[in-house]
């Protein structure tokens, strides 16, 4: 690539609009989404919420106080206490905490095996690529959930090999993903012209074949992440998520749930918590897909992408490509 | 096609065997033995247990036997339940969850179909919006969350449906089925997700097919709209659905873990978590390698199905 030049010069009609990137093209479509504004700032909201979670809480989540057990929401308690005096909110402030830190955590470990792997199985393919198709084979024949659960039934432990274990089961989408985009990418002109300049395997890989990937790899964070918080939550329901005591929403759905016809507001108030953070990722999962994949309207239509369409039947048609002609004729 | 089927058949073989391979390995691996108890007991009863059942024989012995039994029918014992055959413990449960996974995938189907149909047809319009609100909500809330909220409604606040349970006596069939009022909420919470899921697709397929030119050759020979759609349509917007069965069995397996801990009722997908919390190994493997089972057979009948729909499949 030419080192001392600045970009393309435009002239005439285009010249006043600034020069867009994939990414301030796809944040701009992002926000036209309303969905997924609305996603982002619940999740937002949320993650200020876990951050500043000890400024937050008017009491300490793990404090029980035995005289007052099952306190009715009032000002001292906005969500009550439970059974042994603790209080309700402050459990949900740290529970957010623990949530989030696991939807992040496990995609940390689940882009940090399936990356590599899916790059390399692309790239150089054979061995590595049959040994990871074959396991993947595997894996998908088997229901992710009940995996988790086999594993955890044996692992056990602290909270860090839980989403060791959801990495462990999740890291096959991604390198699925990566191996299929770098088997098509690497066949394309622009490698083709970096290795005759002399780019050496590793150059591709991360100066051509990694920057194409970003897109599509956003897309599968962003829903990889409420899977994760999603896991937790149901191994906390059923009892072997976190340790017990750690304020977990799941945990405190179980615990609450024993409760729901004296105390509903125990079960509601993380039950719900849970469905908002879930809807928050996956209208912005849905926006980011439609942002950064625009072939993919059909599988989640937005107003955007409606309107889009009728721009594009509206504008006289563009003197395409030669196509081939069919040669029967 | 029957040649694919027998091919497809022989790779149950292995891969159930690779299955049962990682399940005992993973069993072996935990740290301390079934007689591991808050009383110690002492070190001559372990010995004569362990010679008992087995447990002192070399490892490679120990799953030599578990296969060979587990080919008989046979999986074990639950060290857990004074001595009950796994196998007896699983089949106790598995005619409950067998009904309930029937009715919510019934359910999920003409739910998830019909919307995902209706959706397409009104591309754009309030039904498509509604449809794909429902598959987008349906997708992201966990099942027990949406378990908690109809408990919420219907038993707490309303009181029309009981909360939980699964009684089959004096029910809608003796033996199998217990009052409707009953089955309500386990089957509407269980059928949620794959409904989304299936909406999603049918919507998408369906999309897909009706852009295609020999529909509108269909539609100007001056066909009707619904001849169109079930004559001609469907046909292949069908296929997509069809592939997807198979993980939305498997979900439905999944599912009923959380949906029978949730509304207490009787059955296998109970029974596992029940034997996780209770670390019982000898129950967690047999539970496993039958549901490894069931599934690797869904997917084994979804495949041939899929073939028998769509010929190019047979020729890879």
């Amino acid at each position: 690539m030419s080192k001392g030049r600045a970009g393309p010069v435009v002239r005439g009609a285009f010249a006043d609009v600034p020069a867009r990137g994939y990414w301030s093209r796809a944040f701009r479509r992002l926000l036209h989404n309303r969905l997924a504004v609305a996603g982002l700032a619940v999740i937002t909201l949320f993650a200020l919420v876990a951050l500043l979670a000890p400024l937050i809480v008017p009491h300490d989540p793990s404090n029980q106080d035995l005289a007052h057990t099952f306190a009715s929401p009032s000002l001292d308690h906005p969500m009550g206490t439970d059974n042994l005096g603790r209080d309700w909110f402050s459990r949900l402030v740290y529970g957010a905490r623990l949530s989030l830190t696991i939807g992040f955590f496990a995609q940390a470990v689940v882009l940090g095996i399936g990356l590599p792997v899916g790059l390399v199985a692309g790239y150089k393919g054979r061995a590595v690529d049959g040994l990871l198709m074959r396991l993947t084979d595997l894996v998908y024949a088997f229901p992710d959930l009940l995996l988790i659960i086999l594993l955890r039934s044996v692992i056990g432990g602290s909270i860090f090999m839980l989403f060791l274990i959801i990495g462990l089961v999740a890291w096959v989408d991604i390198a699925r993903l990566v191996r299929g985009q770098v088997l098509s990418l690497k066949e394309r002109e622009f490698v083709e012209a970096a290795r005759s300049l002399g780019a050496s395997d590793r150059e591709i890989i991360t100066r051509h074949l990694f920057p194409n990937l970003t897109g599509p790899l956003t897309v599968l964070v962003a829903f990889g992440v409420p899977r994760a918080i999603f896991v937790e939550a149901t191994l906390s329901f059923i009892g072997i998520g976190v340790n017990p005591g750690t304020p977990s929403w799941g945990t405190m759905v179980h615990e609450g749930y024993a409760a729901i016809f004296a105390f509903p507001y125990l079960v509601i108030f993380p039950a719900a918590a849970i469905a908002l953070l879930m809807l928050a990722f996956t209208f912005v999962g849905d926006g980011l897909r439609d942002a950064l994949d625009p072939r993919s309207e059909d599988a989640a239509p937005s107003l955007d992408a409606a309107l889009k369409r009728q721009r594009r039947a509206e504008a006289p048609a563009a003197p395409e490509t030669p196509q081939e002609l069919p040669k029967a004729a | 096609m029957a040649a694919y089927a027998l091919r497809r058949l022989l790779w149950l073989a292995p891969a159930l065997l690779f299955i049962s391979l990682v399940t005992f390995a993973l069993m072996h691996s935990v740290q301390g033995g079934p007689w591991d108890d808050d009383r110690r007991l002492p070190p001559s009863v372990t010995e004569n247990l362990d010679r008992k059942y087995g447990l002192d024989k070399p490892l490679y012995a120990q799953y030599f036997d578990f296969v060979t039994g587990a080919l008989h029918g046979d999986l074990g014992i639950s060290y857990a339940r004074q001595d009950k055959p796994v196998t007896a413990i699983i089949l106790s449960g598995f005619k409950v969850t067998a009904v309930l996974g029937v009715l919510a995938l019934a359910v999920a189907v003409v739910a998830g179909v019909g919307l995902g149909v209706l959706s397409a047809l009104n591309r754009n319009r309030w039904p498509d919006y509604a449809g794909v609100l429902f598959a987008s909500m349906g997708s992201a809330v966990p099942a027990f969350v949406l378990g908690i909220f109809l408990v919420y409604i219907f038993g707490v606040q309303l009181h029309w449906l009981p909360t939980f349970g699964w009684d089959t006596r004096g029910g809608l069939l003796p033996g199998w089925l217990p009052r409707w009022q009953q089955l309500v909420l386990p089957v509407v919470t269980l059928s949620a997700l794959p409904a989304a899921y299936l909406a999603r697709i049918t919507r998408a397929s369906l999309l897909e097919v009706l852009r295609q030119d020999y529909i509108r050759t269909a539609r100007s020979k001056g066909l009707g709209g619904g001849s169109v759609l079930f004559r001609h349509a469907m046909r292949n917007a069908a296929i997509p659905i069809v592939t997807v069965l198979g993980p939305v069995i498997a979900g439905l397996v999944t599912g009923s873990f959380i949906i029978e801990q949730l509304f207490s009722v009787p059955g296998t997908g109970r029974l596992f978590v029940q034997s996780v919390n209770a670390r019982d190994y000898g129950l967690i493997m047999g539970t496993t390698l039958f549901y490894a089972a069931v599934i690797v057979v869904v997917n084994l009948a979804v495949d041939i199905t899929y073939a028998f729909i769509d010929p190019r499949i047979r020729y890879r």
